[in-house]
């Protein structure tokens, strides 16, 4: 699991004004889970590294490693992976890492998954996964997002919405499209009514703290076990 | 490696001797956990030592409240790679509590009410470099950074430092935990850069 390998950037995708997917390719790559992620290496010229994690946004494609990294004002790495990054030039990666959040379409039961903002991420790579596979276990995908501007893999979600068994429901908490039912807000109790009951099912929550503990509570109280409800959070 | 990351460039070079490898500083006090946030009423809160042969010692919030309080200040290092310096907590030595107990064990295992567990060498808790932290920055210790009450063990990372811990089980033979049976270094040096089996 351990050692660095090389890794060059294929390809940049513009998700919002500051999220940005990144697609490398990894020679000898040994694959990896949903939910898992990498540590992303950069060198400087004097010899300086920095360390960050990303999580990876796909299943396991051979040697394509797809990772998301939303821009921090400020920060070290994320501005620099988000715009700098030449197209072609390499970074160095090791992994996967993180046995815990995680996901195959192996295990049964429905999934309910539970996104705030950017961390959408890691539970993108469960939503692909699931498509890609032949279940018919009930996935809902509950993304709780400030507007549409805001929303990664915008269409993709929109395909995956019109899938059979696969519900995805955006949660607008600043601005939503015209005519959207639900009013703009966080999360509460009855965004949670029909969704796949508390006895089978797995959760898996991730986003900002604030968001997590909200969710992790409203969970607790409408019945899911503690048992079945794992996090990750970012920040 | 000149042609790595091209045109990125490091701002973290200062903190030599106080940052251990792969690690970069925080001025923010992140929150990982694995599942929701276990919410644990003091009047409800216990503390217990179970040795070896099975015998307890356990204390009430109140009885702890009552113990001798330290104020340790410590840099702290997570295995994600922040590190907090200069973090500020008022708690019980572990010493306070396991110089009550009668154990010929190497190892404890810390227990949480979560069922979070952590591995620990006995040594490495006992001689005032671990304690059960109930204040963080003159605050009551919030629910999602382990409130009521966490270890704090500065010199190991710091998913050491379990969570709303519940207890200490004294055992003979080392018994990994949660994240040392998910991957994680057994031990978790920052300055030996023990994070994954491997290490």
């Amino acid at each position: 699991m351990r050692g660095w390998r090389r890794a060059r950037l294929t390809g940049r995708t513009k998700q919002t004004a500051t999220g940005r997917t990144l697609v490398f390719e990894v020679p000898r790559w040994p694959g990896h889970r949903p939910g898992q992620h990498v540590d992303v290496r950069l060198t400087a010229a004097d010899g300086y590294q920095a360390v960050r994690s990303y999580s990876l946004a796909a299943p396991a494609d051979g040697e394509r490693v797809e990772l998301g990294v939303q821009a921090a004002p400020g920060g070290e790495v994320s501005p620099y992976l988000a715009d700098d990054l030449p197209v072609g030039a390499e970074v160095e990666v090791t992994g996967p890492l993180g046995g815990w959040f995680v996901w195959t379409p192996q295990e049964a039961g429905p999934l309910l998954l539970l996104a705030g903002g950017s961390g959408i991420v890691p539970l993108m790579a469960m939503v692909r996964a699931r498509l890609a596979s032949p279940s018919d276990e009930p996935c809902t995908l509950l993304h709780s997002v400030r507007s549409p501007d805001d929303v990664w893999y915008a269409a993709e979600l929109d395909a995956a919405a019109a899938a059979r068994h696969v519900r995805v429901r955006h949660l607008w908490t600043r601005a939503a499209p015209e005519g959207a039912a639900r009013p703009v807000g966080r999360l509460t109790g009855a965004d949670l009514r029909d969704l796949p009951p508390p006895a089978d099912c797995r959760c898996f929550v991730c986003g900002p703290t604030g968001f997590v503990e909200h969710a992790g509570d409203l969970l607790l109280a409408a019945g899911y076990a503690p048992g079945r409800i794992r996090t990750e959070r970012f920040g | 490696m000149g042609s790595l990351s091209p045109g990125f460039q490091g701002r973290t070079h200062a903190f030599e001797g106080r940052l251990p490898p792969g690690q970069y500083p925080t001025e923010s006090f992140p929150v990982l956990s694995a599942g929701p946030t276990p919410q644990i009423p003091t009047d409800r809160w216990s503390f217990t030592v179970t040795t070896e042969l099975g015998e307890t010692r356990t204390w009430s919030w109140e009885q702890m409240m009552a113990l001798p309080q330290e104020e340790p200040t410590a840099d702290i290092h997570c295995v994600t790679r922040w590190s907090k310096f200069d973090t500020r907590w008022r708690g019980v030595s572990l010493d306070v509590f396991l110089d009550e107990v009668e154990t010929a064990a190497d190892f404890v295992v810390a227990e949480s009410f979560d069922g979070y567990t952590a591995n620990l060498p006995l040594e490495d808790v006992t001689g005032g470099k671990a304690w059960l932290a109930h204040t963080y920055d003159g605050w009551e210790l919030a629910p999602d950074h382990g409130g009521p009450a966490r270890l704090v063990i500065p010199h190991l990372y710091f998913w050491k430092s379990a969570k709303w811990v519940k207890g200490l089980i004294l055992t003979p033979e080392n018994e990994p935990g949660f994240w040392e049976s998910a991957g994680y270094h057994d031990y978790g040096d920052p300055w030996r850069e023990q994070r994954y089996w491997s290490d």
